[in-house]
């Protein structure tokens, strides 16, 4: 007899339905935050790739499914680079600058899902357009 | 499974796989494993996202950048400066015809911003072969609302108060359809999905089928609760292999899952759905050839009534929906008629899918709220007319349906808007034809394809179509008399009063409208011996405007007889002996210096020229 055959009830098809919501938060836009690392020449130089890699590790590592991270160019102040901003839903955006892998791990952590500004590393809060 | 931060999805609709998706995909596989980025960004093929002229597609998620007619060559570029260095390139994406700029975000795209996807709402957005995809998207959860928490009376009465009608043509209200079946005693009942879609030119089905085919499957479990159904089948023409395999893959998954078969969701309720796979004949796309077809026999309509609500397949209660229709019910359990009626107007509730083609800019798969003029569909979502030419009108409705002319443009698409002009909304070909279509072949074009697909039970249909495409014919090849028209319009009228079934009853619609809103065309055809589009060869002859010719030469690189002559910046002309009338230098030419004239022309063009060598000898 080959395996028996697994028969969902309503609590599955919600249980499958939030396992799978992360691969779709990105996509449809219904996320809470949003980390955009600037990898540009110069901040891939300034090792833009390590801060990446760091951020999707502590990503996976910490479960979170309203959060996303994606790249931009160049963030325009290339001798402080890596950098990289947070967007958290109605608070304003703020702009990392001189990262590392270390830094922006403590900025996931606190910002990110404590919601603390890491203020030390903080470049500038705010909308470029908007100030 | 790992967090992405950048999500790929890549079309493999028919279309682009054709176009070359599958290569696409395997050569961002490769490029993504050499770079090591594999376990950061994810790669997701998709079923039709409907822009297929544009194919082989590619959004990037989560900034929505839509890059176009991708090559395998293109991949490394985008995967180096758009996935890497975060600089999206600029250059492979999509244009906008009006703004002739590139415009980065999807929402940015008067093509998709217009739109709203309800039908179409997991297109370019899912995995069609993974349930959990489906799942994640809210899907079953109506089936389970159904199963578990409404009684079939509700779910007709939901259903019905949504104002949802038929998509697969007739437009006929889906919860009225379910009334009348879930009344009829009986303890065999059947539930039945119409993937036929014979119309010429349409693929709305197909495209729902193959990019989501478990809204199929659940639109039929919520039907089948709601009549009593425990048995259902999808009827799908063979001519769609990919539609059959994914639906065949969500079946399997589904009764894997408990979500087909016994006890579905621990309710009770029973359901197996099978498919049946058709052998691509129009008349089966109607509901009584349908079920004959399915029982085995000769697919032919059957007078109704009994309507197939009280006696359809095998003799039993059966109820028969289109895909389209199917793909509407689930967010209505789920959302409730209030929310369905949001979008359009009165008796055209919801939304409506089109296949856009013919001379437009964005050729496509669409969902539009009803009650939009045409004029937006063509113009903002379509961008507009091929190669800057004028409009001249818009088909609607295939073969049963009719052409809508440039007077007509700010028609609202509702059934009796539509209706009222002589076409039908019907199942959602939606082609558009500017002033290089002849409308006399238009409507021979599809008046050749009912000939054929008449299925010959009906004298008048399966004789009368014949003798006026024969007419029609005529009229093309320069035979046309004085009183066919009338001729055609008298036979018209008989077929429809005399046929069985909508085929016969709808056939004679395209030469109906055409001969209403282009009537000079016909005219000019028979007493002119002129095609003034330049289309049917006896009927035309092309020459050369000396006052408008500057002498490019565009004309003469193009012509593959070299009947066209002159000299550098000087006007020139065409030797009529040599021309074979393929129309490569009027469409060559930027200055309009090539004209087109009437079929007699030619032999006068060409006793000029003999007596212009006579004088010259
Ligand atoms: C000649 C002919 C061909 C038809 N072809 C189709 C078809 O391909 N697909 C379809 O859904 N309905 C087709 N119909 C309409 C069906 O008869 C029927 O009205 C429809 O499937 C019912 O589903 P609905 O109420 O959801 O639209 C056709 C009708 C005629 C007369």
């Amino acid at each position: 007899m080959p395996g028996e055959a697994r028969k969902l009830t309503v609590e599955d098809l919600k249980r499958i339905k939030e396992e799978h919501r992360a691969t779709f938060t990105l996509r449809e836009g219904g996320y809470r935050a949003k980390v955009t690392v600037n990898m540009g020449t110069c901040g891939i130089a300034a090792g833009a790739r390590e801060v990446m890699n760091a951020l999707v590790e502590e990503l996976s590592a910490s479960g979170a499914k309203d959060v996303i991270v994606t790249t931009a160019g160049c963030g325009g102040l290339c001798s402080r680079e890596p950098m990289a901003w947070v967007e958290i839903a109605g608070q304003p955006v703020v702009r990392y600058c001189d990262l590392n892998g270390q830094k922006i791990k403590r900025i996931f952590k606190e910002h990110i899902l404590d919601g603390r500004v890491v203020e030390e590393y903080a470049l500038a809060v705010g909308d470029e357009t908007s100030y | 499974m790992g967090n992405y931060r950048a999500n790929l999805v890549i079309c493999g609709g028919t279309g682009c796989i054709a176009g070359g998706g599958a290569k696409i995909r395997d050569a961002m596989q490769a490029e993504l494993a050499a770079r090591g980025l594999e376990k950061e960004i994810g790669i997701v093929m998709t079923g039709c996202n409907g822009f297929c002229a544009q194919g082989p597609i590619m959004t990037v998620y989560p900034d929505g950048t839509f890059y176009e007619k991708l090559t395998p060559a293109d991949v490394p570029l985008i995967v180096e400066e758009h996935l890497l260095k975060g600089r999206p390139v600029e250059k492979l994406m999509h244009k906008d015809p009006v703004l002739k700029r590139a415009v980065p975000a999807m929402h940015d795209i008067p093509f998709f911003n217009l739109q709203v996807l309800r039908a179409l709402r997991n297109k370019g957005l899912i995995d069609a072969e993974k349930i959990e995809e489906y799942i994640a998207r809210d899907g079953y959860m109506a089936a389970a609302k159904a199963l578990l928490q409404m009684t079939p009376e509700q779910i007709v009465s939901e259903v019905k108060a949504s104002g949802l009608r038929g998509r697969g043509g007739a437009g006929f209200p889906t919860g009225v359809k379910w009334e009348l079946c879930a009344r009829v005693q009986g303890d065999v009942k059947y539930i039945l999905c119409n993937g036929d879609e014979g119309d010429p030119g349409a693929f709305m089905d197909r495209s729902v089928m193959e990019a989501d085919p478990h809204v199929v499957l659940e639109g039929m479990i919520i039907a089948a609760r709601a009549i009593g159904a425990h048995k259902g089948y999808i009827y799908v023409r063979a001519e769609y292999p990919l539609a059959v395999s994914r639906l065949q893959m969500a079946i399997d998954q589904a009764n894997e899952y408990g979500l087909l078969g016994k006890n579905i969701l621990g309710s009770g309720f029973d359901l197996d759905i099978e498919i049946y796979q058709g052998a691509g004949a129009f008349v089966c796309g109607e509901e009584t050839a349908l079920m004959r077809s399915l029982e085995g026999k000769r697919g032919m309509p059957i007078p109704r009534p009994p309507f197939p609500a009280v006696q359809g397949l095998w003799k039993k209660p059966t109820v028969l929906n289109n895909v389209e229709t199917y793909a509407n019910i689930p967010p209505i359990i789920l959302n409730g008629a209030g929310w369905f009626r949001e979008l359009g107007i009165e008796k055209s509730a919801g939304t409506k899918v089109f296949a856009l083609t013919g001379a437009i800019n964005n050729i496509g798969l669409i969902e539009v709220p009803m009650g939009i003029p045409l004029r937006k569909i063509i113009y903002d979502i379509g961008g507009g007319i091929k190669k800057g030419r004028q409009f001249k009108a818009v088909q609607l409705g295939g073969p049963s349906g009719g052409c809508i002319p440039k007077e007509l443009l700010d028609t609202p698409v509702t059934y009796e808007d539509i209706t009222q002009t002589g076409a039908i909304v019907g199942s959602g070909g939606m082609v558009v034809m500017d002033e290089s279509n002849c409308m006399v072949s238009v409507a021979k074009f599809f008046l050749e394809f009912t000939t054929d697909e008449s299925c010959g039970k009906c004298p008048p249909c399966r004789i009368g179509t014949k003798i006026m495409h024969g007419k029609l014919k005529d009229i093309t090849e320069g035979l046309g008399k004085p009183g066919d028209i009338e001729l055609l319009q008298d036979l018209a009228q008989d077929i429809i009063n005399t046929s069985l079934c909508g085929l016969g009853q709808t056939a004679p619609n395209p030469v109906l409208s055409t001969i209403k809103y282009f009537r000079d065309e016909y005219e000019a055809h028979i007493n002119e011996g002129w095609c003034k589009a330049g289309v049917c060869r006896p009927l035309t002859t092309f020459y050369i405007d000396a006052s408008k010719c500057i002498g490019c030469g565009a004309c003469a690189r193009v012509c593959p007889q070299k009947t066209v002559s002159g000299e550098k910046k000087k006007p020139h002309s065409i030797d009529q002996s040599g021309c074979i009338k393929c129309r490569s230098c009027y469409e060559a030419c930027k200055f309009g210096a090539v004209k087109i004239g009437p079929g007699s022309l030619k032999q006068k063009l060409l006793e000029e020229a003999e007596a212009a060598k006579g004088v010259s000898e």
